[in-house]
């Protein structure tokens, strides 16, 4: 058999391959032949065909069955063939295979070996990727080779020994008494590794931690060597001696100083004499400083360090490199509980990294602006975050939004100056991402609402009733708001019948939409007529002032007290509203909420809703309950309205709430053309069940036939599909597909369903799962779920064994 | 330091250290993420990315991307240091180096890092030194094919 072909052979020819069809040929051809040849048990080779083979998993290719081969040359005399074979036992093997053990053995003789550089391979393969069953084994000899006085075999002692305690953490013990004189070497190799081995012992064990304390004062000396000693050739990085060396130290140091007064003023000096001497025009120096300043804020230092520490910081901040700044900040943000007043001082450049073009480094400002904010610049400050909400890309603009709405909480003046910024600073396209923020987060439900109450609280007597109307009214003709704004509008509208005084006014304007095409406004309007008609006494009680909801820490309230006014306001025509649909509605809101002085709130009792522009902050605001109860009910768990006719059992259920208002429409699917909308109904009087209308709308050119929409809950629920309305879901909006969804919900947990929509469009067959998590928390109070098919068939609950966020579902929901 | 990866502009792995035991697939998984992740970093942006619990640390010299993963302690600043040193060992290994270098001598590479680098942390801070063992090793090597009169691979 002629002599395989060497490496470089290999790989030259390998890369001439053109494609990846030709390279694997190549491969196959070329592992068909070394397969063959480790059968032939060919000695003067296998060092060179292994050496192919793992050039070739490099690749990405399989190697494993060079496995064994590599143990072979490992136990072969050839300092070639053990140099390749313990490269190739780093590579191929690792724990989980059962033929890594049987290299202990070998390693136990090299690590015998006269040569020390076959020690230096045994120690080196022991320590990158031993198993515990061989560092127990081997142990002993490391511990050995850890005292010899050989400074080439001692270092990788006692990176190896660092290897067996990660490993084995019981042996940790054994390896004290080699540790006696380690620091007293002067090679470096040895030093440094020393360093990292005490390192290992202290992070692991307390008593070894206060047995090492007393290694301080040497510590320290070896650190001052090193500052203070000339130019060494050797050592030299950039004009700094063993940079590796002292960083090592450095953090050694801060383990042994943390928490201990005597070892932390040991150090002081010497971290001083570091943080004032270290040159920073390069990284190496500025990676020196970077660990000092950590080992300072982290031990037991004295004030005048941690300010000279924080300041380091700040020249930090100031540096043209990137990664400084960013390291910088991430130290900042770790200092600043501690170290507040401190941190304060450096705002301005921080607020200033905003306008990074970075994105790690707009990030780290970001979360450190919010640390930083408190009573006296949050003015400033949140000039700044809002202006940055502005600008930033929207993966930041979520995270933004809540961290100002989190920030502005206290202060009462920043809520004002808050939401009139807002108005002003907070563009279109952000605001429903804010909005959606406030509405998947109870908790800021209660923040905001509570906010705005507040604000509100000063401004009432300056506006007039019949201002607060025609804005209502304007709101309703206007041909920018939604339906879903008009809704609101009504219902503030007749909130305000009892506060008001021009009563009619409000009638009449009700009575009008009882005749609106929209289906939502009617009923809204009818059943408030129908309030002012027949239930006239009850009115003023169940339109009374919603309570705010105080703050918690749990989720929502828990405690609801009855508020101030609250009224509706001038629109701020300042902002020209020239966009699309959603940002307009958000554009109200803000209109409503911002300009002058007034910064006054919808009051509607429309109970909140994700998915949605525009009308959410005024849902946050309609998911107080009506009456002054006590009722300890988180803000958006409104439950479900009844008819008229069960006013009579008056409690503290926001009866009056939902008749009309109902629960708003979601978005539940959208893609493609493709538009699926739900909307809520409570046809009948069982309080477990609700009724979902999909409305399908297709905005593409081409009609989307066999159209079929199927839905899976979680197994506490019950769903039934009626049949569609029909499954040709019109091109370009003409038309809309309309099925409807029964749920059953006895359990009232929180819905959540997968839908699969298949249909035909332009010809070829379209398929897709969504998951709709995005729920009003009303819709799902009591909501049954269950599984269907569009046929109405039943399927059993084994196909959807609950609502996994994995793929697993996929896959039952493919069988279907 | 858990992993150092080199890879091409392309991202083709051309040397690839394990400091932890993991599996093979979840090895290409971190290999596949990173050359994404690194590749997709623009110009002019800091060297340090966040991937799960890990700092990612990386730096491009002419063709190559050197990119290591570090634990949270770790001193980032300090781990380009260790990517340069690594640089420049090869460099006077082979005399100005250049990536074809490491593709055709990729074992020379591993033994250069195995006397830098063991079990994620640095076991020699001096370059003479490293050079000095690396070239003794070769020696050992090279007398052994004198006396087999084949080229060992």
């Amino acid at each position: 058999m002629p002599a395989p072909i060497r490496l470089r052979e290999l790989i030259r020819t390998i890369r001439t391959a053109r494609t990846q069809a030709e390279e694997r040929e190549m491969i196959q051809k070329e592992c068909a032949a070394i397969r063959s040849s480790f059968r032939e048990e060919d000695n003067t080779y296998r060092c060179r065909n292994v050496a192919k083979l793992l050039y070739m998993h490099m690749l990405g290719y399989p190697a494993h069955f060079g496995q064994l081969e590599c143990l072979k040359l490992i136990a072969s005399q050839k300092f070639t063939d053990k140099r390749i074979g313990y490269l190739g036992a780093m590579l191929l093997l690792d724990e989980r295979q059962d033929v890594h053990l049987l290299m202990t053995n070998c390693i136990k003789n090299d690590l015998n070996h006269s040569t020390q550089y076959v020690q230096g391979l045994a120690l080196c393969t022991l320590g990158c990727m031993g198993s515990s069953e061989m560092c127990r084994d081997l142990a002993g000899e490391v511990e050995k080779l850890l005292k010899t006085s050989n400074s080439y075999l001692r270092k990788k002692a006692a990176l190896c020994a660092v290897h067996v305690i990660r490993k084995v953490p019981e042996l940790m013990e054994m390896f004290l008494p080699a540790t006696k004189n380690l620091l007293s070497e002067k090679n470096h190799g040895v030093l440094h590794t020393s360093v990292v081995l005490l390192t290992e012992m202290c992070e692991r064990s307390p008593d070894m931690l206060s047995h090492f304390r007393k290694l301080v004062p040497q510590l320290v000396r070896i650190l001052k060597n090193l500052i203070m000693s000339g130019y060494s050739p050797e050592h030299d990085v950039s004009g700094i001696s063993d940079p590796f060396l002292q960083v090592r130290i450095l953090r050694l140091l801060r383990i042994l100083g943390k928490g201990d007064d005597d070892s932390s003023e040991a150090m002081n000096d010497i971290l001083a004499q570091v943080a004032t001497n270290t040159e920073t025009s390069k990284n190496v120096g500025n990676a020196i400083l970077y660990e000092t300043v950590l080992t300072i804020m982290d031990i037991k230092s004295e004030s005048g360090l941690r300010v000279l520490a924080i300041n380091i910081l700040g020249r930090f901040l100031l540096n043209n490199d990137k990664n400084i700044r960013y390291v910088a900040l991430t130290s900042l943000l770790k200092t600043v509980q501690t170290d507040h007043n401190a941190v304060q001082r450096h705002r301005s450049t921080i607020v200033d990294c905003l306008k990074d073009l970075d994105v790690s480094i707009k990030r780290r400002a970001m979360e450190l602006s919010f640390a930083l904010v408190n009573g006296n610049n949050i003015r400033g400050m949140m000039k700044e975050l809002l202006y940055f909400l502005d600008s930033c890309d929207p993966e930041f603009k979520a995270d933004c939004a809540s961290g100002i709405f989190l920030a502005a909480e206290n202060p009462f003046e920043s809520l004002q100056t808050f939401t009139l910024e807002a108005g002003s600073y907070v563009r279109d396209d952000s605001v429903p991402n804010l909005i959606q923020l406030i509405t998947n987060s109870v908790e800021m439900h209660a923040y905001t609402v509570q906010r705005l109450y507040k604000a509100l609280l000063d401004d009432i007597s300056q506006v007039t009733e019949d201002e607060v109307l025609d804005v209502l009214e304007g709101l309703l003709v206007s041909n920018l708001s939604t339906p879903v704004t008009r809704g609101y509008s009504l219902t503030a509208i007749m909130k305000l019948s009892t506060r008001f005084s021009s009563v009619n006014r409000i009638k009449k304007v009700v009575s009008i939409y009882g005749s609106s095409i929209d289906v939502e406004l009617q009923q809204r309007a009818v059943e408030y007529n129908a309030l002012f008609k027949k239930y006239d006494h009850m009115r003023p009680a169940l339109l009374e002032r919603m309570p705010i909801m105080e703050k918690t820490a749990t989720n929502g309230p828990a405690e609801i007290q009855t508020n101030g006014e609250t009224d509706s306001t001038i629109l701020d025509t300042k902002h020209p509203p020239n966009i699309t649909q959603p940002a307009s509605q958000a554009n109200d809101l803000l209109d409503l909420l911002g300009g002058n002085d007034v910064v006054p709130v919808i009051q509607t009792t429309v109970p909140t809703k994700p998915a949605s522009a525009g009308g959410e902050l005024l849902d946050l605001l309609g998911d107080l309950s009506l009456t002054g109860g006590p009722t300890p009910t988180p803000a958006p768990s409104v439950p479900i309205s009844q008819p008229p006719f069960l006013l009579d059992g008056l409690t503290s259920q926001p009866l009056f709430n939902d008749i009309a208002a109902g629960i708003p429409p979601m978005t539940a699917y959208n893609k493609n053309g493709l538009k699926i909308e739900f909307t809520f109904e409570r046809s009948n009087p069982n309080p477990n069940i609700a009724v979902i209308t999909i409305h399908a709308t297709n905005s593409t050119e081409a009609d989307m036939t066999e159209f079929v929409f199927q839905a899976a809950v979680p197994k506490t629920f019950q769903l039934q599909l009626l049949s569609p309305s029909s499954n040709v879901v019109p091109a370009l909006n003409q038309g809309s597909v309309t099925q409807v969804i029964r749920v059953l919900n006895p359990q009232k947990q929180q819905l959540r369903m997968r839908i699969k929509l298949t249909y035909t469009h332009k010809g070829s067959p379209v398929q897709d799962l969504a998951e709709v998590n995005n729920f009003p928390p009303q819709s799902w109070q009591s909501l049954p779920w269950g599984c269907m098919g569009s046929s109405g068939i039943f399927l059993t609950q084994s196909r959807v064994d609950g609502m996994k966020t994995d793929d697993d579902d996929d896959d039952d929901l493919q069988r279907q | 330091m858990h992993f150092l990866l080199l890879f091409s502009r392309q991202g083709k792995l051309r040397l690839q250290k394990w400091f932890l035991p993991l599996p093979e697939r979840e090895r290409k998984k971190i290999v596949k993420d990173m050359t994404t992740m690194v590749l997709a970093r623009k110009p002019r942006t800091c060297n340090f990315l966040h991937w799960k619990d890990l700092k990612i640390v990386y730096k491009r010299y002419a063709s190559l991307y050197f990119c290591c993963g570090l634990e949270s302690q770790d001193n980032e600043l300090l781990a380009l240091e260790i990517l340069h040193r690594y640089v420049e060992l090869l460099d006077k290994y082979f005399g100005n180096v250049c990536e074809l270098d490491i593709i055709f001598n990729f074992e020379k590479a591993y033994f250069i890092l195995d006397e830098f680098l063991m079990g994620g942390e640095i076991q020699e801070t001096s370059k003479l030194s490293i050079a000095k063992s690396v070239e003794a090793s070769d020696m050992l090597q090279e007398t052994m094919e004198e006396y087999m009169s084949k080229p060992a691979f």
